[in-house]
């Protein structure tokens, strides 16, 4: 219920900030429709804590600058590789074990993975499995050195708090 | 003149254009689908992302400002997601990925 | 001057166009499709910006969920049939699929 309600704030405050337009009927009809969608939402049984994830500390807040320099460094790689004639590509799979303990967290990664251009998290199973795809073999060393697994797992255990209370 | 911010906005912008071009080529010249799904993701990360930072400075403090924020969070967002999608569907429905160096056979391939 | 990223963006949506058509799997035209609806995002944006009409960005934010959704629905069409191209061997669907 409590999660239903914050969904519900939620999509308003959302729907106040797109429309521009504050005239009592038009904002009773955003609010109606808000809640439409929110007894849809619960229909389909989607509304958990996953629904709204509002567990920004200010470790997720640090790791996300990070993560915003190694995809441009990234994409510089790539942009050289790909403008190179000779394209020095070597495509390969690479197996990495997460050390996250919860899905977020390791969804988390997979996405992050994904994010950065030249590795692609191709398969994520929930005991912490990933099957990746890299580009080239030093890309693929510089991920299993697992810089990026630790800083998910440092930002994870952060969350982990408040995480509990809600479940 | 322009100013200051001008030029830093039409720098994002070119560069934005630039990242969405190579992404492109990159579409283009890569020799496999997994390959591609690279290529694609440098214009769902650098080539947005400069586009619409060069766009916030012409925006300045606005309520554009704040949509234009979320129009790039959503394409962060529903970018990796979706390309893992289909890697994944790929490799599940047996699509093997092309896996021998490049480096290795420039010379017989030239 | 807004006209210079346009040109770039449409020169790199006729290129996906161009992969999109060559294939060879359907997973290509998928990622192409989905590569050109970003790019459609930014064309539509930079459009608002270049007519002065900064509203058109409630439509690229439309158009990218849309996008967002419209790539799932393929992919989940394409788990039961093809859509072109080269036809793959299906596996062994599997019980617990997330």
């Amino acid at each position: 219920m409590k999660a239903a309600f914050n969904l519900l704030v939620a999509l308003f405050g959302m729907w106040l900030l797109w429309s521009g337009h504050y005239t009592p009927l038009l904002v009773s009809i955003g609010l109606v429709s808000c809640l439409g969608v929110v007894l849809l939402c619960q229909r389909m049984g989607i509304v958990d804590r996953e629904a709204l994830p509002l567990d920004l500390t200010w470790r997720t807040l640090r790791y996300i600058p990070w993560l915003a320099l190694e995809v441009v460094k990234s994409n510089l790689d790539l942009a050289r590789r790909v403008l190179s004639p000779r394209m020095p590509i070597s495509p390969q799979l690479i197996e990495l074990q997460a050390t996250q303990k919860t899905d977020l967290g390791l969804v988390t990664l997979a996405n992050s993975i994904t994010l950065t251009p030249s590795t692609v998290t191709i398969e994520a199973t929930s005991d912490g499995r990933l099957v990746v795809h890299a580009l080239a073999s030093d890309i693929a060393e510089d991920l299993l050195k697992g810089e990026m697994d630790r800083r998910v797992t440092r930002v994870e255990g952060s969350v982990a708090g408040t995480m509990e209370n809600t479940a | 003149m322009p100013g200051a911010l001008d030029i830093l906005s039409w720098a994002c912008l070119l560069a934005g254009s630039f990242f969405a071009l190579v992404s492109s080529l990159a579409m283009l010249r890569l020799p496999d689908f997994y390959s591609r799904v690279h290529g694609a993701s440098i214009s769902d990360t650098m080539g947005a992302g400069l586009i619409l930072l060069g766009l916030v400075f012409q925006a300045g403090l606005s309520l554009v400002t704040v949509k234009l924020g979320l129009v790039l969070m959503f394409l962060v967002i529903t970018g990796p997601t979706s390309s893992h999608t289909l890697a994944k569907a790929a490799y599940r429905l047996g699509l093997d990925p092309q896996l021998r160096s490049k480096e290795e056979n420039a010379s017989s391939q030239n | 001057m807004f006209a210079a990223p346009m040109i770039a963006i449409l020169v790199s949506m006729a290129m996906l166009l161009v992969r999109a058509v060559k294939g060879p799997t359907v997973f290509d035209r998928i990622l192409s499709v989905n590569s050109f609806g970003t790019k459609t995002v930014l064309l539509i944006a930079v459009l608002g910006f270049l007519t002065g009409r900064p509203a058109f960005l409630d439509l690229a934010l439309v158009y990218a969920l849309m996008n967002f959704i419209s790539t799932i629905a393929v992919l989940k069409f394409t788990r039961f049939g093809s859509l072109a191209g080269k036809r793959l061997r299906p596996t062994e669907p599997q019980a617990a699929d997330s």
